[in-house]
């Protein structure tokens, strides 16, 4: 198993006409993945690396079943496009772009609430089920099947922490990109529950950063229901406060927003820390060691 | 904020004592000078003065403009104060807290008041959580007046002032959703003598990835408040850079990773001369800039380079190392970590580039060899 995308996952990427859009359309089915219908409005009934594109969402999934979508459309139109999806039941979007507006994102968690769609992202590399099938922007090559869930805000950060734990013959079940906006379609504790029933996870590695208080919410999540360990670490200890670092959900707003704050909760709760982000991978195989031993 | 029924105090924004003494007079009675500053903590750090008389306030006016202010939220440095607010002085009973901001654990909007006004919420948190009142609001019907009489009760209003706030924290939370704010806040709110409700001061944080539907706000915004060297990122199309306090120059792709290369220096016993995240590129422009900050950053006395190549591709990156270093004199050690999408082809170019860099092994290696570099241990 892994958790959200599988063999069985078939994609559809909105906005599959762009350059970016159809470069890593190209990725992923060169990954293995099912790409099965691109939309652009106004674009349907053509063909793009031999996937037929619709104009819309709803004629997509009716003739060709697609139940994953990711987005590539630009920011001021990606609210509406996550709106779409939803509407046509599918129930998995994962959302790439980059800049959407705080209040978009806060219609469409308006919107989402009480629909059984997930979102993961936006500002996220995506997911990946090494071996099996990707559906994100992320170095496919770098990724090794196994039993260790990683989650994160990150995208180039998490890519490290991958090759840490390939370099260390360390496997992955499902790489989990949540993004770094502040208003996150799904939250490190969202995913660490399917990590939690997900039999093919033995260990999760949690890469948190400065702003909010996602890493506090996992924190409890882990305290009451986790039964796997958990390898964290959060970036931005030297961020200086009040300055958004790249992320917008990464700044230091308040007092819980601080790394230090983040990194005591996670302790506190049995979570392994890591000493620094070079060595997220060793502090994962010691945890391994210690479940085998 | 009068826009959207918020009650202001009368007043004029002045850049000279002239002009300060002008709409003193216009007013009529006492005023408060006070600088126009990006920082808070102005009152204390004396960016806000009483004058009696328009002669008094062009006096204030002409001591706090052309100055640098230094209050706990600037730099040692402070900021300049190139515009000073001359507004109609009022008599303050009592002073309240108001905010609305997105919150992100319920992602939904959410509205704040107390009676403790005049400190900082946090402060306010800590010490008296119980004088804190919050309401969300379901964007889907807006701000309700039960809400804002909940909250005016909290902070023990009485009689027309509770009708007076919630019609103030609509209008509050209008501006929020129309101006694309994270935070609007309102402190202090004070309750006058004659019993009124007045903005005194107030913060608007306004959403970055909203701003391109927001001409008006852009207009406002004032370089002069910023960092040199971060207005100077911005013109060279290098958007995600924070100036810092130490000596190692960094470029790294995404932001996470650029946080965490800036630990790890840390970890490592050095100190990052910036967070610069060079973002996704398809050509060698961005890099050249960055190389451009180093050179006009003097604190920088080693670069360090780490990229794990996705989206952004390594030998674009290489290639622009390589340009820089044929563009402008480098006179500091650069050590360079490649790894990702086509990193053999980034580290053929480097190597056969002939340009004098150290290589790094991998992540660790990398903010190791810059620390060394930056204490004389190599070179």
């Amino acid at each position: 198993m892994s958790i959200l995308v599988d063999k069985g996952t078939r994609l559809l990427v909105q906005g599959i006409t762009g350059g970016e859009g159809s470069f890593h359309t190209q990725r992923c089915i060169e990954y293995g993945t099912k790409v099965v219908a691109g939309v652009t409005p106004g674009k349907g009934g053509n063909q793009i690396l031999g996937v037929p594109v619709y104009n819309n969402v709803e004629r997509a999934v009716a003739e060709t079943e697609a139940n994953a979508s990711i987005i590539f459309v630009p920011p001021a139109f990606a609210a509406d496009a996550i709106m779409e999806a939803t509407d046509a039941g599918i129930p998995l979007i994962v959302c790439i772009t980059e800049g959407i507006p705080v209040m978009d994102m806060v219609k469409v968690h308006s919107y989402l609430k009480g629909k059984s769609t997930r979102l993961i992202g936006p500002n996220c590399p995506g997911v990946i089920s090494p071996g099996k099938c990707k559906v994100g922007i992320m170095v496919g090559e770098i990724h090794l099947p196994g039993n260790v869930g990683v989650v994160s805000r990150s995208g180039t950060l998490t890519y490290d922490v991958v090759a840490q734990l390939t370099s260390l013959g360390i496997g992955q079940s499902t790489c989990v990109g949540i993004g770094g906006d502040a208003l996150p379609g799904s939250t490190f504790v969202d995913v660490l529950k399917l990590f939690n029933v997900d039999n093919d996870t033995k260990a999760v590695v949690l890469v948190g950063e400065i702003g909010g208080t996602f890493e506090q919410e996992a924190a409890e999540f882990i305290r009451g229901e986790m039964t796997k360990p958990v390898v964290a670490f959060v970036a931005g200890s030297t961020a200086p406060p009040g300055k958004r670092m790249g992320h917008a959900g990464a700044i230091i707003t308040g007092i819980a927003g601080r790394a230090s704050e983040k990194i005591k909760a996670l302790s506190a709760v049995g979570a392994m820390i890591a000493p620094n982000p070079a060595e997220i991978g060793l502090t994962t195989k010691k945890v391994l060691d210690g479940i085998s031993a | 904020m009068s826009q959207f029924g918020i009650p202001v105090p009368r007043g004029k924004v002045a850049s000279t004592p002239a002009e300060s003494r002008a709409v003193a007079k216009e007013i009529g009675s006492r005023v408060m000078v006070k600088a126009q500053v990006y920082a808070g903590g102005r009152g204390r750090a004396g960016g806000i003065k009483m004058a009696d008389t328009p002669e008094e306030a062009a006096k204030i006016a002409s001591c706090l403009l052309g100055t640098r202010l230094v209050t706990h939220q600037t730099g040692a440095e402070g900021v300049p104060i190139s515009r000073v607010l001359v507004e109609e002085a009022s008599k303050v009973h009592r002073e309240l807290y108001i905010s609305v901001l997105v919150d992100s654990t319920t992602r939904l909007p959410l509205m704040m008041a107390s009676e403790a006004g005049g400190m900082e919420i946090e402060e306010v948190a800590q010490a008296a959580p119980e004088k804190i009142f919050k309401v969300s609001i379901d964007p889907a019907v807006g701000f309700q007046p039960f809400q804002g009489r909940k909250l005016a009760y909290g902070m023990n209003l009485t009689g027309k002032q509770v009708t007076e706030a919630t019609k103030l924290m609509t209008g509050l939370y209008q501006l929020l959703m129309t101006k694309d704010c994270c935070l609007a806040e309102i402190n202090p709110l004070a309750v006058t003598a004659d019993g009124g409700l007045l903005a005194l001061d107030a913060k608007l944080n306004f959403d970055d990835n909203a701003l391109f539907r927001h001409k008006d706000i852009q207009e406002l915004h004032d370089e002069e408040q910023e960092e040199p060297l971060e207005v100077q990122a911005r013109q060279w199309g290098i958007n995600n850079y924070v100036k810092m306090d130490g000596n190692i120059g960094c470029m790294v792709n995404g932001a996470g990773l650029a946080m965490a290369v800036n630990d790890l220096i840390q970890y490592c016993g050095g100190s990052a001369a910036n967070f610069l995240d060079i973002g996704t590129l398809n050509t060698t422009d961005r890099v050249v800039n960055a190389f451009r900050m180093f050179v006009a950053d003097s604190g920088v006395k080693v670069v360090l380079v780490n990229i794990f190549g996705g989206m952004a591709r390594v030998d674009v990156i290489a290639k622009g190392i390589v340009e820089a270093y044929q563009q402008m004199d480098i006179p500091f050690p650069v050590v360079v970590r490649l790894a990702g999408t086509n990193v053999d082809e980034g580290k053929r170019i480097l190597s056969e580039s002939g340009i004098n860099f150290i290589e790094a092994e991998d992540f660790y290696d990398g903010a190791h060899k810059a620390v060394q570099a930056a204490k004389g241990q190599i070179k």
